[in-house]
Parts: structure tokens; sequence; C-alpha cells
């Protein structure tokens, strides 16, 4: 299918969904509103509110706030998963004994994680980070154990007939391949990274998306809430395509049938 | 124990080499007994046998891959203990580094042993060349035929001029018109300078069309060592033309009559097994 042909028909799919929501919650159908506008809003007061927020400037304090906190709940996750996920690849004991404590840690749903970083790292963007490195950590340690795990022994003994020493292993043969397995669970570590700021600031915060979100809720404004849910929606869009664009620099050496969207 | 003067002067010493595997519930499986081999400097032997018969185990305590279970390996002289340095490998699976470009897999030998990057990329650049893939430096492994990561293959192991070379059925994997290229190729860059080499090889035909010796192992377990034969076909050699030559069917023959039974028994053991 042709790029234009694609995109209008994706086009289509926002428009009739939209025209859709505008119908049924202001055209009365045989005298009844189907969705009513105290629970579904319109399009049309989304949109205003969306316009609102952007010609009076408070919108960018809240996605400066929540894209600092995923960005710092990415680096912070994605180093430690890196270190930690390499150490415990070169030592096998040392992955063995934490091994239940790691599953088990991965288990628990980071929500109810969230009260307890309030209450330790208090109501700022800390709180929130730390619930995004718990969610960002996990991903990018299993990558990258498995990516250290799984060098090809061919490939590595050849890099050792090649004269190459512990050091150079490392840096030629297991961290490339770290890399790639990391790099290949990109979308999935800065969309959790993104979900770990915007559930921390729902729960408890002063500023961002989450807490746009919240405070709109608290006094029933819908139109309030389905466009903190847009602005939302067009923010994490817009980092995938930036994560797609690194994502493509990064991996070029890999044979296109083997990339993987997770 | 007695060694006579030629055997010090050896590239490659195999004695009474014995390889066993420890197996799950205390069982051992012996893969390659008592073989002993020497391969001269400048010396080009294959060694062939049925498929599982430890011919590669061999090649792996050569490179210092593996340790024997029992005997010694000696390469020119010394006892081998750990990696054998001094020899190139040619693997039979990939083995490139795929985040790795053409130029930069060729280069790395040279560049882990310390050559400023410039001098190691520019000498890579002139190997492609040697292998005929001049102008596909930039290219990564997935973006290139079997053929062509294999001429990559060579070139990253020879960049570094290895004192013996070792092939694992290296050109195992690729179809036929492709492999007598490829085996042209080899035997044109070897002619070079002539380094010792050992190739494992399934294929007759291939082993005696490359090499100067060609020994045969019998099926396994346990597999001995059960012929040498010296392939008196003059050098240089086209793959393709020797084929037809008289004197090539002579000794493919002899090789064969013993070669099919141990062929045929290695098909009894993996077939029945």
């Amino acid at each position: 299918m042709s790029r234009a042909k694609l995109l209008s028909l994706q086009v289509m799919v926002a428009v009739v969904s939209i025209a859709l929501w505008h119908i049924l919650t202001t055209v009365p159908i045989f005298g009844v509103t189907v969705l009513p506008k105290f629970f579904f809003s319109t399009p049309l007061d989304v949109a205003n509110r969306i316009v609102k927020w952007f010609v009076e400037g408070t919108i960018w304090k809240h996605l400066y706030i929540t894209l600092l906190e995923a960005t710092l709940a990415f680096i912070i996750g994605s180093v430690g998963g890196v270190l930690v996920g390499f150490w415990f690849a070169r030592q096998p004991l040392v992955a063995a004994v934490f091994d239940p404590y790691v599953k088990m840690m991965n288990a628990l749903p980071r929500v109810i994680l969230a009260p307890i970083f309030a209450l330790w790292l208090g109501l700022g963007i800390w709180s929130k980070v730390a619930l995004g490195v718990t969610l960002v950590f996990f991903i990018v340690f299993f990558n990258v154990y498995q990516g250290v795990k799984e060098v090809s022994i061919t490939v590595l003994n050849n890099a050792r007939m090649l004269g190459m020493n512990e050091r150079q292993l490392m840096r030629h043969v297991y961290w490339p391949s770290a890399m790639s397995w990391m790099f290949s669970s990109l979308h999935t570590s800065v969309g959790f990274a993104v979900v770990g700021a915007v559930v921390g600031e729902y729960l408890g915060s002063a500023a961002g998306l989450g807490y746009l979100i919240q405070q709109a809720e608290g006094v029933f404004d819908v139109a309030g809430v389905f466009a903190g849910m847009v602005v939302l929606a067009a923010f994490v869009v817009v980092i995938d395509m930036i994560v797609t664009m690194v994502e493509k620099r990064l991996l070029v050496w890999r044979p296109v049938a083997a990339e993987t969207r997770t | 124990m007695h060694q006579s003067a030629s055997a010090v002067t050896d590239a490659i010493a195999l004695r009474e080499v014995t390889i066993a595997f420890q197996l799950a519930e205390g069982a051992v499986y012996t893969a390659v007994e008592g073989a002993s081999l020497s391969v001269a400097d400048g010396e080009f032997v294959a060694i062939v046998g049925p498929t599982g018969c430890g011919k590669s185990t061999l090649l792996n305590v050569t490179a210092g891959l593996l340790s024997p279970t029992a005997g010694s390996a000696s390469i020119f002289g010394s006892p081998l203990s750990g990696l054998n340095q001094g020899a190139g490998y040619l693997f039979q699976q990939e083995a490139l580094f795929p985040w790795k470009t053409a130029l930069e897999n060729v280069a790395i030998g040279l560049e882990v042993a310390g050559a400023p990057t410039g001098e190691a990329r520019e000498l890579a650049s002139q190997w492609l060349a040697r292998v005929g893939l001049g102008g596909f430096g930039p290219r990564y492994p997935h973006m290139l035929s079997g053929g062509q990561r294999k001429r990559v293959g060579l070139a990253q192991v020879l960049i570094r001029d290895p004192k013996i070379l070792l092939m694992d059925e290296p050109f195992g994997p690729l179809d036929a018109q492709t492999r007598q290229i490829m085996g042209n190729l080899l035997l044109d860059l070897w002619s070079a300078d002539r380094k010792a080499v050992l190739f494992i090889t399934h294929d007759l035909e291939e082993a005696i069309a490359l090499s100067d010796r060609v020994v045969i192992m019998s099926a396994g377990p346990a597999a001995r060592i059960i012929g040498d034969w010296r392939v008196p076909l003059a050098r240089p050699r086209d793959i393709a033309e020797i084929k037809l030559d008289h004197a090539f069917h002579e000794i493919h023959r002899e090789i064969w009559e013993m070669l099919k039974d141990e062929v045929l028994k290695g098909y009894a053991q993996t077939g029945g097994g």
C-alpha cells in the first residue's frame, strides 16, 4: 500500500471516531443524547481546552515536569539495569543467589510502591522518578543479562582466537551484544518511564500531566480529563518517534527481519 | 621417549590425543582416542571423516580451545597450554561480529594487538580487496552473502599473519560453485606464504583437491586416525580442473575404499540412535 493511501486511511479513522463522538454527544437521537455531555464531554470542548492550555502557556510546565521525570527514570533505570545485568551475567553465582529476589521484585505491581516512594521521597519529582526507575530497571536488566548470556559461542571463540583479552572481549563482544538487546527494548523501556512518571503524578503530586488529569477528575471536569489524555497521547507518540529514529541509527547492523518491536 | 629431529620443527604435533566428555549420570563419552598427527611447516593437511567423528574436536585441541583428556599437543616444538595464539581459526558457523562492518571485522585482529586504527583499517581494506571484496568494507555481515561472509572471515584470520591456519569445514554451508571458487581463493592466498594448514572436511574430493596429505578418521565414538595419504598432485592447482585429472581419480578411489566403510558405520550409528 502506498504511503499516501495509508496515511489518508489513518486520518480517516480519527475523523470518523471524532465525528461519531461529536454526533453522539450533541445530537439527540429519538430525543435521547446517547453520550451525556457530563460524562463524555464533546470534541469541541476538549479541543478548546487544549488550545487554551497552550495559549495560556500553563501546559508547558506540566509537560516539562513529566518529561524530566521520565528522562531521569529512563537514564537511572538504564544505567542500573546495564550494570547489574552485566554483573549477574558474568557472575553466575551472584545471579543464582539473587534470582528469587529479582523475580519477587519484578512480580510486584509497581503501583503499590508509589505511596512508599511518596512517603520516602516526598511529593516532588523524585518519588515519580523512583517509580519509573523500578519499571525501566527490570526491562533493561533482563535484556542486558540475556544479551551477555546469548553471545554466540562461535563468535566468542573467534574473538579469543583473534587475540582479544578479557577487557577487549567486554568492549567488542559482550557490550555490543548487550546494547543490541537493550536497544531492541527501547520502546518498552521509554514507554514505561513515561508510565511511571504519569502514574506517580496521578497518585500524588503538584505538577505534571498526571497531576493535570487527576485535578480535572477531582472536580468532574471531563473535558479536562480528555484534554489531558490527548496531550499525553501526543507526547508519547512524539517520544516514540524520536526513539524510532535513535534506534534506526544505533541498530544499522541488524537485518530488518530480526528487528523486534516490543 | 624418542623424538626425531623433524618432529621438533613440525608446526603441529599431536601425540596420542584422547578426548573424552563427561556426560550426565557419570557416563563418559570418548570422542577421539589415541590420535597422533603431525603437520610440517608449510604443509596443507586435510582431515576427512564421517559426520560426528570428532574431527572438529581434534581441531579445537590444536587451537587450544579444548584440553585433551590424555596425550599432548605441541606447536613448533613447544607444548601447547592455553590458546594457540599463533594460529588463525576459520569456523564453520557464522563467526563474524554482526555489529561490525566488513572492514571493522577484518581490522579488529590488528586493533586488539595494538595497531593504530588508521593503519589497521588501511591494511584491512587491502585484505578485503585481496579476497575480492574491495568496496564492500562498509557493509555489515547481514548485507553479505554466505560466500562473501566466508571471504571476510578468511581476511579476518589472514590479516594477523598466523603461522598456522586451522579450518573447520569452512566452506561447508556454501553451494558447490561457491565452494570451488573459495577453494581456489584459499589455495591462491596460501601459495603466497605457505602456512601450515589443518583443514577439516567431510568432502573427500575437496580434501584431495586442496591438500598435500589426507588423513582419514574412523567413525566415532572413540574415533581414531586410520589412514594417511600423500596427494601426488602438482601445484599450482585449479580445483575444478584437477578433478578431471587421472591421478586424482586414482587416489580418490584408493581412499574412498577405506572411507566408505567408515561412512556407513557412521550412518548406522547416527541413523540407529
